[in-house]
């Protein structure tokens, strides 16, 4: 604890008691209102190194960061990595989420039933190397298990070591990749390999141009997000760096839990210093001086790449009090998040970084006006951030040349299920959907299509008509689809549809922050009406609808807008209702 | 305001009929304005809008989903429907799932009044399940999975720790009020908050420790602003035990706190000559409709008459004492 | 002080200014509802400075807490006052214009350097000139206080030393900024309003002025003494005295409120006769050779009262008073009849009435507008007048028609009760939360906060002493000695002691505490004695 905030200053905030105690304290209010950030960086110090969050601990929080306790033991609560129960110093959190239960995670959890130190897991984001399991260690670093087994989960959590998985992309070499081009070729540790491979140059050259010139670029490209709501990234910059509020903020949102979805991790893991680079752009661009990362708890591995990036840009003088040469000031922390998919939405990011629970916040006010801190703050996600590097070196409007007309540039897909060559593969816009499974080695299994989840749990079900679809916003939503966050998870047609719907139903319900009535009671209606139907009962179709229509009509955020939609499309396509499932 | 002259007007319709209002104001005040009165239940005048419930939710054009009302602030041209088919449906959809998982039999009169018009039928959810003990307990992301033939709901016992007032956690439906109440719109006590995520989420004290034993300094100004009787007071609980709340009976008396200088106006609620709760107006400049807990609960010397008290009344009373 | 006696704020100001120095005050548990108000004003972004001996539950809330030593409470204002115009930072516009004797003002805390400051005060110096410069440099800022300030032997100075400042400063008389005294019963404020002094009439009129004589006695009928009465401390001494031997005491608990108990209860004792009003069979009413049972003024009976904003507000009656007790209006009335006047029985609106007609500050505040408006605040001299927010808006006003308020420079003088080798520690009195006063009222109700009657001590006293928490201890003043259990607190430090006046019957603090009383406002030096505190076993 001491470690991540110093020395108590006084015996009013847990220190030993000093003479000047007596007569004067600082901070009060205002103290507590600035610690308040700090709270799940120590409620995650205290889960690292005792393995939960104990009353004592709490309790030595809270008078450290003047936060009462139980605010903060709310905060904690809601995070499903921090434990309020006392248990074993090492827990396994396996994957039985929509791509990894079929490929063995339910097996393991057969396997490893009874156990107190087994617990099934929401997507960890390890979909094209299935079954995964995230190993949270008292005292020692978090880690990863992919493709493994029982036995070996057994022996990890009984003392066994672990060594990180290492990243790859079924394209690597091939010259046309843009994002891709380093991952797995270049040393991710090294920050002169990614110079001499090309890196920081847009950096220099962002120097040089200045963030009016930037800015234009940027929007002269249309890039336009990809964390799925599509929106142009020109424009959410142009607000912040215009607005004449300060100080700005920039957060990269690299809390990628969209189940079915690993591009950013692949991206961080394999190109670490490219992501630092294009904040740094960014964070220049938009006139912020602080930028967050804010990435989830379940990617160990790229957190502590991207924590090495950050220290060799530092070390560099890429960033700090005159970031790479440019005569502002910009700096990145690293935040992790504590297991809630809800802290990918992008308010409730930022309410997770300010220490408070990670519930979205009702919009307007957007970001770009009142978002992190209350302060005009840009947020992209990873994927879209590093598309800055190519625009700034070669322009926007060479860079608007690839893709569509409205959806430019290159998009990551993560290619997982019942695919010959899993992985995150990169694609101009513009690739049709069929065209892209052939590119990963078309369907196995049966080797008959039986359906694709397109944009993960909150996307849909679509089945052979839409392997026709170029993979444009523009030509998804003209075929009312959505491409989400890039998922593309193959089914072929002798999955069990009814045992999938009825994941995606559970994850919801675990996943919905409860805030507020359509999705928090919604979700549990509708996991109970799912229920009834897979145990038998007729598909009571017109109260489906009514609990969909009010969580897409009336719920706070997307989590809840979009809580129905890929089990209505399973629905639609008559995948629930075949008998042998 | 000392100074400052009136914010520009601001002109939008609702429900086709133009109506003006000063810039900064929500949906809500300009349906007020034009005589539509909007449901609501996690909004209350004296508190900062969580938008929460969702209740009060209205049809914007041009927007995507609807917007609730207590907390949108109105732009010039908006046009507000708060009675189109799908205001209509997000509004009983929200009551049903409410009723359908939570106590609602001592919501207010507007609240019944809403849920008929809006013609909430609760029981097509299936039977309510019956009443659990492990919902403080429950972790975040893990829930047991059910055969949905009965319908989740947050059932359990009554928490009864203090002499002054009592929990029943059946009835909440995690509007957020006692916690702003409690914190940063009125008391900054902060002894309660929200714990735990999804339907799991729930009020709670840290790792739910009693109120004695918690942050609580038992203003009670949780109580006054529950919307369903999840909280209240010790007296309240007891008489309507023994079948003797007779709300219709009781009178309203307003008054001053004896109990300092600063001049708080209590609402006092009499029923046989007895004071049985005590509120205070929210409209007031003074307290906002908020008190201590000498204001709130220190009436009993009036009427701690040894003999002379022998009413039916004051034994229940008594039995609240403790 | 400026004029009339009362608050110059409203509450809601407090929630808007932008530098708060809370002093004497622990309003979070006296005063909760006020510190709603001022915990807007923190949020809004409002500094608060905190100048108390103990670490409140207030002071955690400040910027910085100030420790000071009891009773230097002049010595740190002078000093900040030194500091402001050492560092030039008072309002010299404002000390023109508005106020007169600023030079002598200024000679007189000339000596107080911060460094003097910060012996006296125990503060760092560093912290008193923070204090001074957030405080001078404010656009709005407010000084809220309460007995801690004026329960002192020299109160009255000490609320000077306040206005003072705000005067330096020309902190008082616009929107945000002032001098709020927040009070401590219901009713202190509008006792005053209704001439319960001992100099003064309804609407704080002066007794000694003929023309104002003559405007009462043409409306009561009769003649008005001359003479100043006498405030409750000069009666316990003409008690003393045998000039006075009888008494009607009115909702008062004298033989336990006043400090130096023992010696009062005795005078009471020893009274010829005396009559007491009261809902409770209190102390006093047991020594008293009449009791008139009355009714509980809040909740039984109708009237009004004045709160901290000068505001006049509605009590009604809500129950019937039990058994045979009246209101004190009607007890009053009826014993005018007993002894040949013939006032009749006159309803609280009636009384009311009058009192518009006399005091000019009330005139426009009708029952009506009362009950409409939730209440009123004085001055508010006709029905179309909307009340007066904050006071001596005219200090700011072009031209200047009003007389300047003037500075008075004030002496530090310390406690009465000096600590010695045998009685080094010194307590300090206050209340708690759930609390009120001798506890009569509070009492009746299952307050789970209630505290045990106890003094506190910091921990490394208690542990010098070699007791555990809960021990019986006996405490000695140089007037008497309880013995009461010993609890350790950290809010406070080595040498200071607390005890809460709530619980005379458990431990009658007031044994303990010294009568020496302020000449001006009459108020005793409740907040300083000196004792010693031994374990209890070695005293028997």
């Amino acid at each position: 604890m001491d470690a991540l905030l110093g020395p108590p200053k006084s015996v009013w905030e847990g220190g030993p008691l000093q003479a000047s105690d007596h007569r004067v304290s600082f901070g009060g209010y205002r103290r507590s209102v600035e610690n308040r950030r700090l709270l799940l960086p120590a409620l995650h110090a205290v889960q690292d190194r005792i393995g939960w969050i104990s009353q004592g601990a709490l309790g030595y929080i809270c008078r450290r960061l003047t936060v009462p306790p139980a605010e903060a033991y709310g905060v904690a609560g809601f995070y499903a990595l921090l434990s309020m129960e006392e248990g074993p110093p090492r827990r396994a959190h396996v994957c039985d989420d929509v791509a990894c239960r079929n490929a063995g995670g339910l097996d393991i959890l057969a396997g490893l039933d009874g156990r107190p130190d087994v617990h099934p897991s929401p997507c960890l984001g390890q979909c094209d190397r299935g079954p995964a399991v995230f190993l949270q260690r008292a005292g020692e670093e978090d880690a990863v298990l992919v493709s493994t087994t029982a036995r070996r989960v057994a022996e990890v959590l009984d003392g066994g070591a672990v060594s990180a998985p290492s990243v790859a992309v079924p394209q690597a070499g091939d010259p046309s990749l843009r994002l891709l081009r380093r991952v797995g070729v270049v040393d991710p540790a090294s920050l002169d390999d990614y110079r001499a491979s090309g890196g920081c140059a847009a950096l220099a050259r962002a120097v040089e141009m200045g963030p009016d010139a930037v800015l234009a670029e940027v929007k002269a490209s249309n890039l336009r997000g990809r964390g799925g709501a599509a929106f142009p990234m020109g424009v959410k910059w142009e607000g912040v760096a215009r607005s004449p509020v300060k100080p700005r903020y920039l957060i990269c949102n690299a809390d990628e839990s969209e189940p079915g979805t690993f591009k950013d991790r692949v991206l961080m893991e394999g190109d670490p210093f490219a992501l630092i680079e294009s904040m740094i752009i960014a964070g220049l661009a938009v006139g912020a001086e602080r930028g967050y990362l804010y990435i989830r708890a379940e990617y160990p591995l790229s957190a502590a790449r991207l924590e090495e990036a950050l220290a060799r840009m530092r070390e560099a003088g890429m960033l700090g009090e005159d970031a790479a040469g440019s005569g502002q000031m910009f700096d990145i922390e690293i935040r992790r998040g504590g297991g809630a998919y809800i802290c990918g939405e992008e308010t409730a990011l930022m309410n997770s970084i300010e220490g408070k629970r990670g519930e979205p916040r009702n919009k307007p006010p957007f970001p770009t006006q009142a978002g992190l801190f209350g302060m005009p703050t840009v947020i992209n996600n990873v994927e879209t951030l590093v598309n800055v590097i190519d625009i700034v070196l070669e322009g926007g409007a060479a860079y608007a040349a690839t893709g569509t007309e409205h959806s430019t540039g290159t998009k990551l897909f993560c290619l997982a299920g019942a695919v010959a060559r899993p992985g995150v593969y990169e694609v101009e816009f513009g690739e049709t959907l069929g065209g892209l499974i052939g590119l990963a080695g078309g369907v196995t299994g049966t080797g008959r299509l039986g359906a694709v989840l397109l944009g993960g749990a909150a996307g849909m079900f679509v089945g052979e008509e839409h392997l026709d679809m170029p993979l444009t916003f523009e030509d998804a939503r003209d075929r009312s689809a959505a491409l989400g966050s890039g998922v593309v998870l193959v089914y072929d047609d002798d999955a069990d549809f009814r045992d999938a719907a009825r994941r995606i139903a559970q994850f919801f319900r675990d996943e919905s922050c409860g805030q507020c009535v359509p999705c928090r009671v919604g979700t549990v209606r509708q996991e109970e009406l799912l229920a009834r139907h897979l145990g038998g009962a007729r598909l009571e179709e017109d109260l489906f609808d009514d609990i969909a229509k009010v969580m897409m009509d009336a719920s706070i955020c997307g989590l809840g807008h979009t809580a129905s939609t890929a089990i209505r499309s399973a629905i639609d396509l008559g995948l629930l209702e075949r008998e042998d499932g | 305001m000392a100074d400052g002259a009136d914010p520009p007007g601001v002109t939008l319709t609702v429900d086709g009929a133009a109506v003006a209002v000063p810039a900064g104001s929500t949906i809500l005040d300009a349906c007020r304005a034009a005589g539509k009165d909007q449901p609501t239940l996690c909004y209350l005048d004296n508190l900062t809008p969580v938008n929460a419930c969702r209740v009060c939710v209205v049809e914007v054009d041009g927007n995507r989903t609807l917007a609730p009302s207590c907390s949108r602030p109105v732009e010039e041209g908006m046009a507000v429907g708060t009675d189109t088919d799908r205001v209509r449906h997000s509004r009983k959809m929200v009551y049903e799932f409410l009723a359908s998982s939570a106590d609602m039999g001592l919501v207010d009169e507007q609240t019944v009044r809403w849920m008929s018009y809006y013609g909430c039928d609760p029981a097509r959810y299936g039977p309510q399940a019956g009443p659990v003990e492990d919902r403080d307990e429950r972790t975040a992301g893990h829930h047991r999975i059910g055969d949905g033939h009965a319908a989740e709901t947050v059932h359990q016992s009554v928490k009864v720790d203090n002499e002054l007032y009592v929990r029943d956690y059946s009835r909440c439906i995690l509007c957020y009020k006692c916690v702003e109440a409690c914190g940063e719109d009125a008391q900054n006590t902060f002894a309660i908050a929200v714990a735990g995520r999804g339907f799991d989420a729930r009020i709670s004290t840290e790792f739910d420790v009693g109120l004695t034993d918690s942050a609580c300094v038992f203003c009670g100004n949780c109580i006054s602003v529950c919307p369903t009787g999840a909280l209240m007071f010790r007296s309240e609980h007891e008489l309507r035990a023994a079948d003797m709340w007779e709300e219709d009976r009781q009178t309203v008396t307003r008054t001053v706190c004896s109990y300092c200088g600063v001049g708080c106006n209590l609402d006092l609620h009499v029923q046989d000559n007895r004071i049985v709760k005590v509120t205070s107006p929210i409209d007031h400049s003074v307290t906002s409709g908020h008190l201590c807990i000498k204001g709130r609960f220190g009436y009993e010397y009036v009427q701690e008459l040894g003999d002379l008290a022998v009413t039916p009344i004051d034994e229940v009373l008594r039995r609240a004492r403790g | 002080m400026l004029g009339a006696g009362g608050g110059t704020c409203s509450y809601e100001e407090i929630e808007t200014t932008d530098v708060i120095l809370l002093w004497g005050s622990n309003a979070r548990e006296a005063h909760p509802i006020f510190f709603h108000h001022l915990m807007k004003g923190l949020r809004n972004g409002a500094v608060m400075y905190a100048v108390d001996p103990r670490r409140t539950t207030s002071a955690m809330w400040a910027d910085a807490w100030l420790g000071i030593d009891v009773g230097s409470d002049i010595a740190l204002a002078n000093t900040v006052g030194r500091e402001i115009i050492a560092a030039g930072l008072h309002h010299r516009e404002f000390i023109e214009r508005a106020t007169f004797g600023f030079e002598i003002y200024a000679e007189a805390v000339e000596p107080w350097t911060l460094e003097r400051g910060a012996e006296v005060t125990g503060v760092p110096a560093e912290v008193i000139r923070r204090m001074a410069h957030d405080y001078a440099s404010a656009e709005r800022a407010q000084i809220c206080w309460t007995l801690g300030i004026t329960e002192h032997h020299n109160a009255t100075d000490n609320v000077r030393a306040l206005i003072d400042l705000a005067l330096l400063t020309g902190h008082v008389g616009r929107y945000g900024s002032g001098l709020v005294p927040i009070r401590g019963q219901n009713n202190v404020q509008g006792g005053g309003d209704m001439g319960a002094l001992p100099d003064k009439l309804p609407g704080f009129q002066d007794v000694t002025e003929p023309a104002v004589r003559a405007k009462f006695e043409s409306v009561w009928g009769g003649s008005v003494p001359v003479h100043r009465g006498k405030h409750i401390s000069l009666m316990i001494e003409a008690m003393e005295r045998k000039e006075i031997t009888g008494l009607y005491v009115i909702g008062e608990n004298p033989a336990q409120s006043e400090a130096r108990a023992e010696h009062v209860r005795g005078l009471l004792a020893g009274l010829d006769f005396m009559v007491c009003q009261d809902i409770f069979m209190t102390k006093t009413a047991q020594l008293a050779d009449v009791v008139f049972p009355a009714a509980a003024g809040w909740a039984e009976s109708d009237g009004t009262v004045t709160n901290s904003e000068r505001r006049v507000q509605l009590m009604r009656r809500a129950v019937e008073p039990p058994g045979e007790s009246k209101d004190d209006l009607e007890i009053i009335s009826l014993l005018a009849e007993r002894m040949g006047c013939g006032w009749g029985f006159p309803s609280a609106e009636e009384v009311w009435d009058e009192v518009r007609r006399l005091s000019s500050i009330h005139a426009g505040m009708s029952y009506r507008r009362l009950e409409e408006l939730g209440g009123l605040q004085w001055p508010c001299p006709d029905e179309d007048h909307p009340g007066t927010r904050f006071l001596h808006a005219r200090l700011w006003e072009e031209p200047m028609t009003c007389t300047p308020a003037p500075f008075v420079p004030t002496d530090w003088v310390p406690p009465i009760d000096p600590l010695s080798g045998d009685y080094p520690i010194r307590l300090t009195t206050g209340r708690r939360l759930d609390s009120y006063n001798t506890g009569v009222q509070s009492r009746g109700y299952r307050s789970p906060l209630r505290a045990k009657a106890a003094i506190e001590v910091a921990p490394q006293d208690g542990a010098a002493l070699g007791v555990s928490e809960g021990d019986l201890v006996s405490v000695t003043s140089r007037r008497g000695s309880i013995d009461v259990p010993i609890f350790f607190h950290r809010s406070l430090r080595p040498g200071l002691a607390f005890m809460a006046v709530h619980a005379p019957d458990e431990a009658d603090v007031n044994l303990l505490t010294n009568d020496a009383w302020d000449p001006k406002s009459g108020t005793a030096e409740f907040k300083a004695t000196a004792v010693r505190i031994e374990p209890a076993a070695a005293m028997s």
